[in-house]
């Protein structure tokens, strides 16, 4: 029988041999961090620290400025030195983050109480992942008690727990899973108890062979299932990887929550056992630092907002001929200015990409390649010819919002089109003649 | 280190347009060397002339009368060029050849907006102004080898002539026609390497050869005057035309549901022709009309979106 996959999707050069072999290390606490108050989707948080302050390890510096938001915690016991613009890498642009010294070694100022999972109640786990101000790890970082806390009318009956890792290269949920498998158990069961729901599914692709027998071995005495699913990207793209798993398809324009599931990443729940078992809330996450620029790629854990370029030296440093950094996979990932760019609750992985043949562009031949392979079965020519001419309702009509941006289409189409770059930009464009037509 | 941004995602596939317009020429090679080896060093002419013309009037016009500047050349001319040689009858001279690879690429192509805009088939628009134009030299058929003056399967049908060709002869081609229409195998072989390296689906040449095998059983059990099955398939353009020009991307439909219908509806058109019009063959015009039809196929065959409720249906 063939494995489950969904529909469409490409098959990029995986890449995962580069660092799929490195063992997890811990780094050493940096000198110096930048916590961006923009660390998770939605409003940034509010300081509640000012320079000059001492704070420990795990303290509270910035709290949740709004129902999607989050908590900040100090990833380092020292001192904060300023609150100032950095170059963010997600939002492309400066923006406020709180600049913290280290002093000395971490003095951890812990969430109480910690206990097993099971002697929480499940509001009480909601309140936890929201306190230790976890986001999705995945790189959206939505907050995930807002996930864990769903309206009344919608039933969740299914926890998926995304171990896709489709974004070629990136190995870090990988390594979690060989190495850290019975954290990611006991978060995975935390997020059970948490949404009430006795069925949880993690998903993981067949490329990942290890993984899977490590975490079937892992979930062996629990009511979660492992299931392997045919290797295509992007099968982590949460629409994608629940219609894979269980054949239910979120309507358009709706959440996994419409048809009764919540989708965590492997990261995100072995976050979620740190804060509600060891009370640690998420100050440092997994980092796969690798691509054909990197000298010695690695898998990483390591302080969020450690600036990129010392987890680049980590990794043996750049090649000289590196063209484009990019925070995240090839696939999604975003290119950064320069390394000096600090990391955020959602990086993933920092790649690292030599000098490229410049591409050279043709007139659209209506192959249909990008139709063919669009998961959200779109056809992003046409949705093109829309949005060029500027036809911007009717680009919506046929699906332009559907859009997962995934890059399918522009990967495969042989004319070189830049489908999903001009894509982000007509949503742009759309949302703010929209905004503009509401005043 | 120099870094550049740059738009995701920062992976491309290795194909490209001109890529995919190699494969076509090496699918129609086959077919091509066939032609000169059955037809002569005129075939041969004739195939040099249409492709490197329609290559280079390509470059010309998008060079110097679109101003194109960094245009290079993508094979897309030649495919038009080697499509046309391909149709015509060796009696055709150099010079009308030459005119109907300018009315391929200049009015059916670059007059629309040029690669991927046009929405006739140009290598056909050019064939039927050459029809209309010359048709003692697009109608004079050549016994392959003897070069003897001859009327080809399908004219022999329409005159009412016994059946002289064997399924063999016009399975393999030894019979007369256009240059590069006589041998149905070799030109199987060559949609098989475009199907191998996935630049082809099989859809419209299955519904095109399936329409005209189920119309040409059903005139044929009422009278055998009409043709066999067989016949229909293997006696004319229609492998040429199902596997090669209907199969032309900028031309067809994106869907699979798409390819269906206009699979059928250029071997219904086909059929009515051949059965019932003036001229005995009628690939050509069923592929042109069809074409002209894409459009509103591909409005009516829409992909259904992902998570989209089945009965909404945007007008656009």
């Amino acid at each position: 029988m063939r494995l489950p996959t969904f529909r469409g999707g490409v098959h990029p050069p995986e890449k995962k041999e580069l660092s799929q072999d490195s063992q997890l290390s811990v780094l050493p606490p940096p000198e110096r961090v930048y916590v961006f108050l923009a660390n998770h989707a939605g409003v940034p948080a509010k300081p509640v620290v000012s320079i000059g302050d001492r704070v420990r390890t795990g303290q509270l510096i910035a709290e949740a400025g709004g129902f999607i938001s989050a908590n900040l915690h100090s990833p380092l016991t020292g001192e904060v030195k300023e609150i100032a613009k950095y170059y963010h890498p997600t939002l492309a642009k400066p923006d406020d983050a709180i600049v913290i010294d280290r002093t000395g070694e971490d003095e951890w100022d812990l969430l109480q109480p910690a206990k097993p999972f099971d002697q929480f109640l499940p509001e009480e786990i909601v309140q936890r992942v929201k306190s230790a101000g976890i986001v999705g790890l995945g790189g959206a970082m939505f907050p995930t008690s807002v996930k864990l806390s769903p309206p009344k009318d919608k039933k969740i009956d299914l926890l998926v727990i995304n171990g896709a890792e489709c974004e070629p290269y990136l190995t870090i949920d990988y390594r979690f899973m060989l190495e850290r498998s019975e954290g990611v158990v006991r978060g995975i069961l935390a997020l059970m108890r948490a949404l009430n729901v006795e069925e949880a599914i993690v998903g993981i692709e067949d490329n990942k062979p290890k993984a899977i027998e490590k975490m079937k071995e892992a979930v062996r005495s629990t009511s979660i299932q492992v299931k392997t699913l045919r290797t295509k990207y992007p099968q982590g793209a949460e629409k994608q990887l629940i219609f894979a798993l269980t054949k239910r398809k979120v309507p358009s324009g709706g959440l996994p929550l419409d048809v009764g599931v919540v989708v965590d990443n492997i990261g995100t729940a072995f976050s979620v056992y740190e804060a509600v078992e060891l009370g640690r809330p998420l100050v440092e996450r997994g980092v796969t630092i690798t691509g054909e620029g990197i000298k010695k790629p690695v898998n990483v854990v390591s302080r969020i907002g450690i600036m990129a370029d010392e987890l680049i030296r980590y990794a043996g440093g750049a090649q000289e001929s590196v063209e484009r950094a990019i925070f995240g996979g090839p696939m999604m990932g975003m290119t950064v200015p320069k390394t000096d760019v600090p990391t955020v609750k959602g990086t993933s992985g920092i790649t690292l990409l030599l000098r490229s043949k410049p591409t050279e562009e043709f007139p659209c031949i209506r192959c249909g390649k990008c139709t063919f392979v669009c998961p959200m079965n779109l056809q992003p020519f046409l949705l093109n010819l829309y949005g060029t001419n500027r036809l911007y309702d009717i680009q919506v009509e046929n699906g332009l919002l559907d859009c997962i941006e995934c890059g399918s289409c522009s990967y495969a189409c042989p004319a070189k089109i830049d489908l999903v770059k001009n894509f982000k930009l007509h949503k742009k464009v759309y949302r703010s003649l929209k905004g503009g037509a509401k005043k | 280190m120099k870094l550049s941004m740059m738009a995701a995602p920062h992976l491309r596939s290795e194909d490209n347009v001109r890529k995919i317009m190699l494969d076509v020429l090496i699918a129609l090679s086959p077919a091509a060397v066939w032609a000169v080896v059955s037809f002569g060093l005129k075939a041969l002419a004739l195939i040099l002339v249409c492709t490197l013309g329609a290559e280079a009037l390509e470059f010309f016009v998008m060079r110097f009368v679109r101003q194109k500047k960094s245009f290079r050349p993508d094979l897309s001319g030649s495919v038009t060029g080697l499509l046309l040689a391909l149709n015509l009858s060796v009696s055709v001279e150099w010079w009308q050849a030459l005119i109907g690879v300018f009315v391929a690429i200049v009015i059916a192509k670059a007059v629309f907006g040029g690669l991927g805009k046009n929405f006739f088939n140009p290598a056909l628009v050019g064939r039927v102004f050459l029809l209309i134009s010359f048709p003692v030299q697009m109608t004079t058929w050549f016994n392959p080898f003897d070069m003897q003056t001859t009327a080809t399967p399908m004219a022999i049908l329409k005159q009412g002539a016994p059946r002289v060709f064997s399924l063999q002869e016009m399975f393999l081609g030894t019979i007369p026609g256009s240059i590069g229409e006589v041998s149905a195998l070799l030109l199987l072989l060559g949609f098989g390497w475009l199907l191998l390296r996935k630049r082809v689906a099989p859809f419209i040449p299955i519904a095109y050869v399936g329409t005209v095998a189920i119309m040409a059983s059903i005139f044929y059990a009422v009278n055998p005057g009409f043709g066999s099955p067989l016949y229909h398939i293997f006696g004319g353009g229609l492998m040429l035309g199902a596997l090669f020009m209907a199969t032309d991307m900028v031309t067809s439909p994106m869907s699979i549901k798409g390819h269906i219908i206009f699979g059928i509806g250029c071997g219904a058109v086909t059929m009515i022709i051949r059965l019932f019009g003036g001229y005995p063959e009628g690939v050509s015009f069923a592929i042109l009309v069809m074409n002209a039809f894409v459009p509103l196929i591909d409005m009516g065959t829409k992909p259904k979106i992902f998570g989209k409720p089945k009965k909404v249906k945007s007008n656009a």
